[in-house]
């Protein structure tokens, strides 16, 4: 471990850091997420570390529950798309045939529309809830995963030791849990950081547009929507959430970054 | 009939063909998942006369199959149907708003696509000095930025600070040529940062990939110069990938445009699309989802198509 260069590091380190915000909101924010303590739009001051919104409410503590919603959003669509993306992708892979055909198929057929506009078709007809966001974002993305499972996946399922588990009459199940998912693991974990940041993004741009998390919670993209007024007339608090949303993806990005150099050159794969 | 007129009749009829079944994708997401379309539109409190009537106007009482078709056939004809929320015509809001928005992309993709060469191959050239991390940085921090921060962030300096662009980019017919392009000019300015920042990064490793190839050690062992391997070798075989880069992110423009819009107030597609997401006008959301994901699908062909020509393995399939 004493190898993780410095850009690991300093990415590591924010990423806890706004983990350990998201997490421990409730204790952290210095008032209430709705509570309107002072004047509109003031200035940063003692009482107010990085000033007030739109009808006055303490921006530092909105952007702290602000992180808690959009990092459990992004954490859970994650974890929903990596758990239906690869077992779909290593099912497709061990069975093939026409499940594999039609699975992929589909899959091409969802990828061949922007995510973006799909989710805006989708969200025009439900009643918009987090739940709902979860679901939409994390199906949606993996198709993604899918292509990724399905293609490590196929190298694994030719190998000796499958072959022999099948021959040993494990059934499919076995052999998508302890022969393949042990060994199609780091790919996945490198990807794993990507999908993140894209969630993130994602459920920033619908909040932003107006058709993601609803009042009266609130996510960083809401923030931004609910204060962009203000940048007109110089009041810049519209854009700390922005850097927010820049800063949890660029250092996501760097840890992300060193685990597909590791993942790559244990391989002893392309490009150094 | 020749080979490449086979293998491009045979991508464009694939299209065709996705493009059909995107249609169901959509009209199924918009009709078939649970709960009820009028009562989504009215919401819970609505009466059940407005909700017999809301389903008798959006001819939910016929089978979906049968409303499938009628809508398809109605798209082949050029309509569109009608809006629920003001009744005008889908087709005509349309017409004027999709070529606003045609007219950003455009001017975006000027811009972006020799700019993003360029630094990919500069890039390349320099790799692993300095212009090659600087260039890498910039564009690994504008790619994390989501695009309505990037615009925000930018009007904010152009505006604001320097007092150089208006922030609501309306543009109307009225206006000259250079006048409509000084309006755009922020929306552009986005555009092009966020779709050069992806654009760039594949281009240089899309070359990166070529220059790695044994025939290129070759060329250096023979002893040629670095200007004529990279014209007479790299250059040639990087054709089809950069191709293929640049109509991705052109395809990727399409969606960058929806929010961008939102941001500047551009009267485009984009903008319409959301507005009547927000007031559940399934018929407008439909139709603008369509265009949208035909005008992606066609560039991905196009793609498709450009890489078939550039390369003489696939021109000629054994």
């Amino acid at each position: 471990m004493s190898r993780i260069p410095l850009s690991a590091l300093i990415g590591l380190f924010f990423t806890g850091t706004f983990f350990f915000v998201a997490i421990f909101a409730q204790w952290l924010a210095p008032y209430g997420l709705n509570e309107i303590a002072g004047d509109v739009w003031e200035e940063p001051s003692k009482t107010f570390l990085l000033g007030t919104d739109t009808v006055g409410r303490d921006l530092l503590s909105r952007m702290i529950y602000g992180a808690q919603v959009t990092i459990f959003i992004a954490t859970m669509a994650t974890a929903l798309s990596f758990i239906t993306g690869s077992i779909l992708g290593f099912s497709a892979a061990v069975i093939g045939g026409w499940y594999d055909q039609i699975l992929s198929r589909l899959v091409d057929l969802f990828m061949s529309i922007p995510s973006l506009i799909l989710a805006l078709v989708i969200l025009s007809v439900m009643q918009v809830s987090i739940p709902v966001l979860i679901v939409v974002m994390g199906l949606l993305d993996s198709t993604r995963v899918y292509r990724l499972a399905r293609a490590v996946a196929v190298d694994i399922a030719v190998m000796d030791y499958v072959e022999a588990a099948k021959l040993r009459g494990e059934g499919t199940g076995w052999i998508i849990f302890r022969e393949i998912l042990p060994n199609a693991l780091s790919p996945l974990v490198a990807e794993l950081g990507l999908r993140f940041i894209f969630a993130v993004l994602f459920v920033s741009t619908l909040s932003f547009l107006g058709l993601g998390v609803q009042p009266p919670l609130a996510d960083w993209g809401g923030i931004v929507k609910e204060n962009k007024d203000g940048l007109v007339y110089g009041i810049s608090a519209a854009l700390l959430p922005a850097f927010a949303i820049a800063a949890l993806a660029i250092s996501v990005n760097l840890v992300a970054d060193w685990v597909l150099n590791r993942t790559t050159s244990l391989k002893g794969g392309r490009g150094a | 009939m020749h080979p490449i007129v086979r293998l491009v009749l045979q991508r464009v009829g694939l299209g065709l063909v996705l493009l059909l079944a995107v249609s169901v994708l959509i009209f199924l997401g918009t009709e078939a998942l649970p709960g009820d379309v009028a009562q989504a539109i009215l919401g819970q409190s609505a009466t059940p006369e407005s909700l017999a009537n809301l389903r008798e106007q959006l001819g939910l009482n016929v089978p979906a199959t049968t409303r499938y078709f009628n809508w398809l056939w109605g798209i082949l004809h050029g309509d569109l149907g009608t809006s629920l929320t003001n009744g005008s015509d889908i087709a005509a809001d349309i017409g004027k708003r999709l070529g606003n928005t045609l007219f950003l992309a455009f001017w975006a993709a000027i811009i972006a696509v020799p700019l993003a060469i360029t630094l990919g191959l500069v890039a390349v050239r320099y790799r692993n000095r300095w212009p090659d991390r600087l260039i890498s940085g910039v564009t690994l921090a504008t790619i994390s930025l989501p695009e309505f921060v990037v615009g925000y962030i930018l009007m904010y300096l152009l505006t604001v600070k320097v007092q150089l662009f208006s922030p609501i980019a309306t543009i109307s017919d009225s206006m000259g040529l250079g006048e409509k392009l000084y309006t755009i000019a922020l929306p552009v300015m986005v555009l092009v940062l966020v779709v050069l920042a992806h654009m760039m990064r594949m281009t240089r490793a899309a070359i990166l990939n070529v220059m790695q190839s044994a025939y290129i050690e070759t060329a250096e062992l023979k002893g040629l110069r670095p200007f004529k391997i990279i014209s007479r070798h790299a250059f040639p075989n990087a054709i089809a990938p950069v191709v293929n880069v640049v109509m991705l992110n052109l395809a990727y423009l399409v969606v960058g445009v929806v929010v961008v819009e939102v941001v500047f107030v551009y009267p485009g597609m984009g903008q319409y699309l959301v507005d009547h997401v927000s007031k559940r006008d399934v018929p407008v959301v439909q139709a603008c989802g369509l265009i949208f994901a035909a005008v992606y699908i066609g560039l991905n062909i196009l793609a498709d198509v450009i890489s078939i020509l550039a390369n003489p393995r696939l021109r000629h399939p054994k």
